[in-house]
């Protein structure tokens, strides 16, 4: 089973890389851009095929390593 | 004061840690790799700087979750002293034994230099041969050592005096809020800061000003 996992900084989290590329877009004469927010995708494989399983799966995962749950969110998704 | 130097891979400062140690407490520290499952019987760890599995993940993330942690993590409980420099504040800090996290300094840019650190808790076991407000010289080397956490979190620490160093005044190298260079636990065993100041005991360092953090764990 394939899934996804985007994991995204809190509003209120400070991105400054965000914030040079939105500065770097704006000099390349990209106008109109509000703002730039940088994440993290991860394509992960699992051996389960019980969606639900896979899911409980990814969760502790996300917990536990792919994201700080400090500053980050995440979300799942099947591909 | 027997201690231990957790090394992981990608870690730079453990001989500089390691000298430091030995040369003001007298006694050679353990050092432990991180594949190991039990610490050796210590009374301090110190997870050093360095870029633990090159910062892959996060800054901290990968190391945080190495077989020593778990032992690291129940003695903790039990008062063993924990100090974290720079790349070992982000590990531990991802580990949950410090909370709040760090990320990209606000600036962008890695920022290696020495930045004069006030001294906000003299009753830290690192701090107790020092005064509340000294300045120390104290170098710094990192990219992300922007320290943040939620309202609540800065609430506390500030009001249970567990913010033990603050950059001074206008030489916040990172945008850490507050300008916290360096916390500890509600318990107080367990300290992490940004700084190194394992790079200013010697007269080659350029100056002595952080020989008495050291000179304070052996009265500990």
């Amino acid at each position: 089973m394939k899934a996804t996992v985007k994991v995204t900084l809190k509003n209120g989290v400070l991105d400054p890389q965000g914030k040079a590329i939105e500065g770097a877009l704006g000099s390349m004469g990209f106008d109109g851009v509000n703002s730039v927010r940088q994440g993290k995708y991860f394509e992960i494989e699992l051996v389960e095929t019980d969606h639900g399983k896979a899911e409980a799966q990814l969760m502790s995962m996300c917990e536990k390593l792919i994201a700080n749950t400090v500053i980050e969110n995440y979300t799942i998704e099947f591909a | 004061m027997k201690s231990a130097i957790i090394h992981f891979p990608g870690i730079n400062r453990e001989h500089d840690m390691f000298m430091a140690l030995e040369n003001i407490t007298g006694f050679s520290p353990h050092l432990v790799w991180h594949t190991q499952t039990t610490l050796p019987d210590v009374d301090l760890v110190v997870v050093p700087g360095g870029f633990s599995y090159g910062d892959y993940l996060r800054c901290g993330a990968i190391a945080a979750r190495s077989p020593i942690m778990s032992d690291i993590k129940t003695k903790t409980l039990k008062g063993l002293k924990v100090l974290g420099v720079c790349n070992g504040f982000q590990i531990i800090t991802e580990a949950g034994l410090l909370p709040g996290a760090l990320v990209r300094n606000a600036g962008l840019k890695f920022v290696c230099r020495n930045v004069d650190l006030v001294v906000e808790n003299n009753t830290t076991w690192i701090t107790s041969k020092m005064r509340k407000g000294d300045v120390i010289p104290c170098p710094v080397a990192h990219g992300e050592g922007n320290y943040i956490c939620d309202a609540e979190t800065l609430k506390r620490l500030e009001g249970e005096g567990r913010i033990v160093f603050r950059y001074a005044k206008g030489q916040n190298p990172n945008g850490a809020m507050n300008d916290i260079a360096g916390i500890c636990n509600d318990a107080g065993n367990v300290i992490g800061m940004m700084p190194h100041p394992e790079n200013m005991i010697e007269p080659l360092h350029g100056s002595t000003a952080c020989r008495p953090l050291f000179e304070s764990l052996l009265a500990a």
